[in-house]
């Protein structure tokens, strides 16, 4: 089975500086697409290998870049901007990535900017990345070196500026138009969409956006061709996917795998199935935003549309197991607190719903829920969804919720009538 | 024209809107928060939520925001849709969450766009138990009070203060539920538009300070249709009394004049109606005695009687600030021969050559809503913020229609406030600035030019020559200057609607001709130029128009003993001339009588004073800056014996014998005479609403239906309710009974309908969003442009060269607060207005900071505070203009600085 | 009065923008890694250098959960408080912690040694649970780690 992504990976994490990664054959993509490919054929072929978007969301990477106005008349500068501001709770990815193997994200993103003929590139990096920082830092001085980056790149008259910036820390600043705010400055409120990013984004001008796991792949894409990328994964979908598991499980961690394994595998196989005296009973199949899943869905294949299938998603794939000694409720309250902390203010439901459904847990939690309390937690997972807020954080916190009530709604029912919570 | 569809049924809306305001436009209740017809929308809130459909078959649908949803052809929507009902209803009860019960003390109550959209959506019952978030409130000066308890969050104050107004010091700080909107520290909002924050902020979060003062709700005011007098822009106002004191003074919708917005001195000036130094009483100062005596009116006739017997020696001193129909009556008196312009000399001068541009010129007064339009704007002279704020708020406006006409070329609409912002971030638009000194617009502005007022009237001339060489050669132009009025030329020829504005400002009339002759080369070559001309004072125009002679005349002919009495109406001549002058004449002229509402240094030394109603207590016809005659409605009655000065200048007529005045029982008695004698007034006819109320006595009420109080309001005089005070002048009642339909648009007393309390409720008098209100524009214009064009230009005059070598060029410096004197009354504005200064450039200064110097001018010396003004041209000098302590020196004039604090040169 | 590198830091990394003002992160970033934390009078002044307004600044200081606009230790402990570290024993850790250092979240100890601070997921989810004390991260923590990291610090 191969491993494109994290071929390269250390077990101790020690980077690849540039020699060791262009001897393990680093920056041939790159060679191939400047030397040999026109900008749209790039495009083409990632289109149809069937890259989905890594980040959560699984747009099409190759549809993405073609909505990005190209031609001499299009506005300029163009951006291409890398969100590696990984902050959904229980995912861990785009680090081992980033601390692993950086000159990989930093190929993709120098083959993604030339596909869309961005001439200025950021990677925007979470703070408390700091090792990762680090050793981009290190790699793009390392790239302008061997002339990687900067002006007139292997000679196809393509020049690129790559930026490292480092996020001064919230999780809303994941979100694509937020995070452009962020980037000019501001106060990371989400932008209304249309207009989309690639035609108005970064300082209104056409912007690609991608994530950290999926730009890691175009490399490979480009040397290797799309039908290889297709046939790395069991479903439409193509590729591998770095897959996670954290929670009570024996081995938790981060695998490469393809795309398209079942729950059941990674559980068992990779993370050695739960600790001893434990069962498992619930999973957060793709970090915190995604809905709950039962012991009764562990043959459900990790890909995008049978994760939508099932009634979650996929999210960024990587789950948060939830043990039978584990309380639901305490879960519950645990995941509204981070996200009515993390509302940005700007809307009313999230700002305000979101606030008001994680003081109904924490009472719950505590004991002193009512039983009226479970129908206004459902009626917010009723009101708040898409395109009834601004963005899709309060939509994303309801999944959970609404998952839990249809799963677990006796949990919460026992916690009010006994006044306490029966798992301490 | 678009179809869409509403509950299924299609109605034909305008191209372009969105689907609230459609929905609006038609009449529809839905409710919203964010979106305000002047900031556009963000679909923040989430209140105005409809279903919309995919088609006929679609019956499931999907909540869509109307304000970010365009109203394209064939969009169906449902408002009474029971999920969008919900969800709106579910909206407030979020917004109710942290909610405080304040209404019964709030001052909102009673006008508040949240209690109308909660009613509105139908929420009614409480489900939160837990805490509400509480804030701490800032001191945010003399305007505004603030409670951040009752924020909702729609972020429409910072929209409108930091993006569309350009104010830096409010924002948004923290986030989540815990949002709040304030300044870094404690502080007067820097902001002259701060005050537009009562009106935008849809609860009780910034209130009117002023009004909190002498609080009273908005059902209990008597209203009028007014018009602003503290500059000469003319701005509509609706100000509100209770127990005979004006209370506050809100924004009156006018299309082509102010739109939605006031400034500072126009919403906070009103005090002065109110104040100690009011003059309520006929008196008399004899001489030799210190403290003026009452006269009881029949005194006043009988000595009227004597003094004009003779009429060929009393002469009239009109006034820039009083009404049309005063400064009329006054000239009726004396005779068109023996009137004079109570203007300073450069006024006078200046306001001649304006009227005589906009008369004899090709291109039109552009009007204030005019300005905002303009895609390339050249300020000639002029600090607009100062003089004339809200041209300068809608000059602001520039770059955002520059970058909505790039938006549009990605399809977005010019009501996506975020979109076009993001787009507008790197957009300079093509704004020339060209004043004495550093202005609050220039950070607007592509280019600036600071220099004296001679080398600001060559560069007129020389954008003139770039436009048309042949017409006008400057073969000795300096090449920096030559390269910045081919800038400015080119923008001006490139724009669709360039437009050139310059005032009274510099006292400066080469200038205005300067911006007068490229304004005329823009029309005549065929673009839609337009010229604004900024004025001073409320009527400037309207007395310039009326003629009168220069007040240096007037001062001649008393000096030479030919003039017995001098009439001045509501002027106070040390602002006009110099102390000296002023002293000689009240002086030596053998009766001084005064006819004004203020105690001012004039009336100070006045025979005989007679006590002339305000604005509130009179209606008058004032004349603005673009030439439009407004009409602007008594809101209270007149006490005692205050009259409106026609009214005194009448009976003094009558007391004479002067039958001038007989047939003027009513004002429109007067203006039928006036428009006789003038034909330039004209059109003042037509500020009559032609009304055919079906009520008996066919008056529109001044008073709300819900006015309260009134059997035991006067019962410490009389416990029997007197009879409401009749008005002869106007179709307005000082009453709560009459016709309570829609009035035609110049008769609106206050902005209200049935479910809409607040001024948002100004969307069911508006023909369509944005648009004029029903029954179309009030006003009327005296001036268009000449029919005949003789193609001239003026000529340029050689510039005055300074005399000494250690001589600088003083030139007036204006303030919003403190340059003119009747908001000064107002103790919040007089805190924000400076003391007195002279600006230097901090290149040359020969003192630091606030160290003072004495300094020479006009013959005269002074001693004041220095101020640093970073960007003055270094051979020039600043003096703030009107300022109490500073008298009238005629600017500009040469000044030697003759010492410092540090080392005194005599 | 900021110091001469901490203005010329700034001016360089405004360079890198289309407006000066869109450099005011990165500039409270600077300002903060010298002072450990932003006062009214160091906003104030980084607010003159880039040509905005300090409530301009501050709108976007105190939106962000890694600017300090009050005074902070020596050393920043982050304690992750989000889902995975809560289910693998973040109230041990947490109570722990409080204990050892005698402070609450949001509060220094006396010695001014630590502040203690929650935070979102660290991105660590499988050693957790996870704290980061300034660069360093800590994972697979029990209170005897604990013990042992925080004699570490001084």
């Amino acid at each position: 089975m191969e491993s494109p992504l994290t071929q390269n990976i250390r077990p101790d994490i020690s980077p690849l500086n540039l020699p060791e990664y262009e001897k393990a054959g680093g920056y041939q993509g790159l060679r191939k697409a400047l030397t040999q490919l026109a900008p749209d054929e790039v495009t083409a072929l990632v289109l149809e290998s069937n890259l989905r978007g890594r980040g959560g969301a699984g747009f099409s990477t190759g549809r993405k870049w073609s909505f990005v106005p190209m031609g001499d008349d299009a506005p300029r500068p163009k951006y291409l901007v890398i969100n590696a501001d990984e902050m959904e709770p229980g995912t861990f990815k785009d680090r081992l990535l980033m601390e692993g193997d950086p000159h990989q994200l930093i190929e993709g993103i120098i083959i993604a900017a030339y596909a869309v003929q961005a001439g200025i590139a950021y990677i925007f990096l979470r703070r408390a990345y700091v090792t990762a920082g680090q050793r981009l830092e290190t790699a793009i001085k390392e790239a302008y070196a061997k002339g990687y980056l900067g002006q007139n790149i292997l000679g196809s008259g393509f020049n690129l500026d790559l930026y490292l910036h480092v996020s001064a820390g919230r999780y809303i600043c994941g979100e694509e138009t937020a995070l452009l705010n962020a980037l000019e400055g501001k106060r990371a409120v989400p932008r209304a969409k249309p207009p989309f990013p690639p035609v108005v984004g970064l300082w209104g001008k056409p912007t690609a956006f991608n994530n950290v796991e999926t730009i890691c792949n175009v490399s490979h894409i480009i040397r290797l061709g799309p039908a290889w990328f297709r046939d790395l994964s069991h479903v439409p979908d193509g590729g591998s996917k770095i897959y996670g598991a954290s929670g009570k499980v024996r081995r938790p961690g981060a695998w490469e795998l393809p795309m398209g394994v079942t729950i059941r595998e990674i559980l068992e196989e990779h993370a050695g199935g739960m600790q001893d005296g434990l069962e498992v009973r619930a999973i957060l199949p793709g970090g915190v935003s995604t809905d709950l899943l039962t012991a009764k869905h562990l043959d459900v294949r990790m890909d995008f549309n049978s994760m939508q299938e099932a009634g979650s998603r996929l999210g960024t794939g990587t789950m948060v197991v939830i043990d039978d000694r584990t309380c639901i409720v305490g879960l519950l309250s645990n995941l509204m607190h981070f996200f009515a902390q993390e509302s940005c203010g700007w809307c009313t439901p999230c700002r305000e719903g979101l606030a008001w459904t994680s003081r109904i847990l924490k009472a719950i939690e505590q004991g002193q829920g009512k039983l009226e309390d479970i129908e206004h937690l459902k009626r917010h997972t009723r009101l708040i969804t898409l395109g009834h807020t601004f963005c899709a954080l309060a939509p994303g916190a309801m999944e959970p919720l609404q998952s839990a009530l249809t799963y677990f709604e006796d949990d919460f029912r026992r916690h009010i009538l006994e006044r306490r919570c029966p798992w301490r | 024209m678009v179809t869409i569809y509403i509950e299924g049924e299609a109605y034909t809306v305008k191209e372009g809107q969105n689907l609230l305001q459609a929905c609006l436009s038609l009449g529809f209740d839905l409710p919203y928060f964010c979106w305000h017809p002047a900031l556009g929308s963000v679909g923040a809130c989430r209140q105005c939520a409809v279903k919309r459909f995919k088609d006929e078959k679609d019956l499931r649908g999907e909540l869509v925001m109307a304000c970010m949803t365009p109203a394209g052809d064939g969009t169906r929507i449902s408002i009474n849709d029971a999920e969008a009902a919900k969800f709106r209803a579910g909206v407030i009860e979020w917004l109710m969450i942290n909610h405080p019960h304040d209404c019964p003390i709030c001052d909102e109550g009673g006008e508040c766009h949240l209690q109308d959209m909660t009613v509105m959506t139908g929420h009614n019952y409480r489900h939160y138990r837990f805490p509400k978030r509480t804030h701490h409130n800032q001191d945010l000066g003399p305007f505004l009070n603030h409670e951040m308890n009752r924020c909702i969050q729609c972020y429409r104050c910072v929209r409108f203060y930091h993006d569309y107004a350009g104010g830096s010091d409010l924002n948004a700080l923290a986030s989540h539920d815990h949002v709040y909107f304030g300044r870094f520290e404690n502080g007067p909002l820097e902001s002259e538009f701060s005050g537009n924050l009562v009106e935008i902020c849809p609860t009780g979060v910034f209130t009117d300070k002023s009004l909190k003062a002498h609080f009273t709700r908005k059902w209990d005011l008597q209203t009028a249709p007014s018009v602003c007098v503290h500059c000469g822009l003319g701005c509509n106002t609706i100000p509100g009394e209770r127990y005979g004191k004006l209370r506050r003074v809100r924004n009156r919708y006018h299309h082509q004049v102010n739109g939605y917005f006031l400034c500072d001195r126009g919403r906070y000036g009103y005090e002065f109606v109110n104040s100690t130094q009011r003059i309520r009483h006929p008196l008399q100062r004899t001489a030799g005695e210190a403290i003026p005596i009452p006269m009881t009116e029949k005194e006043v006739l009988d000595l009227a009687g004597t003094i004009l017997a003779d009429p060929g020696k009393v002469i009239g001193i009109g006034s820039p600030r009083a009404s049309l129909e005063s400064n009329f009556a006054l000239r009726t008196l004396v005779g068109p021969d023996r009137f004079y312009a109570g203007l300073s000399d450069s006024d006078f001068s200046c306001l001649a050559t304006g009227c005589n541009i906009l008369q004899k010129g090709p291109v039109p007064a552009s009007t204030l809503q005019g300005v905002g339009l303009a895609d390339a704007a050249f300020i000639l002279g002029e600090d607009v913020t100062q003089t004339a704020p809200l041209m300068a708020l809608n000059l602001r406006r520039m770059r955002y229609r520059k970058s909505a006409r790039i938006a549009s070329g990605f399809q977005l609409p010019e009501w996506n406030d975020a979109a076009v912002r993001e787009i507008a971030q790197l957009q300079k638009p093509a704004l020339f600035i060209a004043t004495p000194y550093p202005t609050r617009l220039d950070e607007e502005a592509l280019r600036t030019f600071y220099a004296a007022p001679d080398d600001l009237a060559r560069l007129g001339f020389a954008v003139l020559s770039a436009l048309d060489p042949e017409a006008f050669p400057m073969p000795d132009l300096k090449d920096s200057l030559r390269v910045l009025a081919d800038e400015i030329a080119q923008a001006l020829l490139d724009a669709k609607r360039p437009l050139v504005i310059t005032g009274t400002a510099c006292s400066h009339p080469a200038l205005i001709e300067a911006a007068a002759n490229v304004a005329w080369c823009l029309g005549r070559k065929a673009r839609a130029a337009a010229f604004a001309l900024c004025v001073p004072e409320c009527n400037s125009l309207g007395l310039s128009l009326m003629g009168g002679h220069d007040l240096n005349s007037a001062f001649q002919a008393v000096r030479e003993g030919r003039v017995d009495t001098v009439i001045i109406l509501e002027n106070d001549l040390y602002r006009r001339a110099d102390t000296e002058t002023v002293d000689a004449m009240l002086r030596n002229a053998r009766h001084v009588i005064v006819i004004d509402h203020q105690q001012t240094a004039t009336a100070a030394k006045a025979h005989v004073v007679l006590p002339a109603a305000t604005f509130a207590e009179a209606t008058s016809t004032l004349i603005n800056n673009e030439g439009r005659a407004q009409r602007g409605y008594a809101v209270m009655p007149a006490e005692g014996q205050i009259r409106a000065g026609w009214r005194w200048l009448r009976k003094l007529m009558n007391a004479a014998g002067h039958i001038g005045a007989r047939s003027w029982f009513r004002l429109e008695d007067l203006a039928a005479d006036l428009v006789k004698d003038m034909p330039v007034f004209q059109p003042i006819v037509g500020l009559d609403p032609k009304v055919d109320l079906p009520t008996p006595g066919g008056k529109i009420p001044r008073q709300s239906h819900r006015y309260t109080g009134r059997t035991a309001m006067h019962a410490d005089i009389d416990v029997s309710e007197p009879k409401p005070p009749a008005d002869e002048d106007a179709p307005l009642a000082f009453t709560m009974e009459g016709y309570d339909g829609p009035p035609p648009p110049e008769l609106i007393s206050r902005i209200w309908a049935p479910g809409w309390n607040s001024e948002q409720a100004l969307n069911k008098f508006q023909s369509e969003i944005n648009g004029p209100l029903r029954g179309g524009d009030t006003g009327r214009r005296l001036i268009e442009p000449a029919a005949s064009d003789d193609g001239r230009y003026f000529a340029m005059t050689p510039p005055a060269a300074l005399s000494g070598e250690d001589e600088y060029l003083l030139v007036p410096i204006h303030h919003i607060f403190g340059s003119e004197a009747l908001s000064m009354a107002s103790p919040g504005i007089a805190q924000r207005a400076p003391r007195p200064y002279l600006a230097l450039s901090p290149e040359n200064a020969p003192a630091k900071e606030n160290e003072r110097v004495r300094l020479r001018v006009n013959g005269r010396s002074l001693d004041l505070p220095v101020k640093l003004l970073p960007g003055m041209p270094v051979r020039m000098a600043g003096l703030p203009v009107g300022l109490p302590g500073l008298a009238k020196l005629a600017l500009p004039a040469a000044v030697k600085i003759l010492g410092t604090e540090k080392n005194k040169k005599e | 009065m900021l110091t001469e590198q901490e203005e010329k830091d700034i001016e360089a990394v405004a360079g890198h923008y289309p407006l000066k003002k869109a450099a005011g992160i990165e500039a409270l970033k600077i300002v903060q890694k010298h002072r450990g934390w932003v006062s009214d009078e160091t906003l104030s002044h980084v607010a003159d250098v880039l040509e905005m307004s300090p409530t301009e600044l501050d709108a976007v200081a105190t939106f962000y959960n890694f600017i300090f606009r009050r005074p902070v230790g020596r050393h920043i402990i982050l304690v992750c408080d989000s889902v995975s570290c809560w289910i693998m024993g973040y109230d041990t850790i947490v109570n722990h912690l409080e204990k050892r250092l005698g402070i609450g979240f949001g509060e220094t100890t006396v010695d001014g040694r630590f502040t203690l601070l929650p935070n979102v997921c660290l991105g660590a989810c499988d050693r957790a649970p996870v704290m980061m004390i300034d660069e360093q991260l800590y994972g697979e923590l029990d209170v005897e780690k604990i013990d042992k990291i925080l004699a570490s610090f001084e």
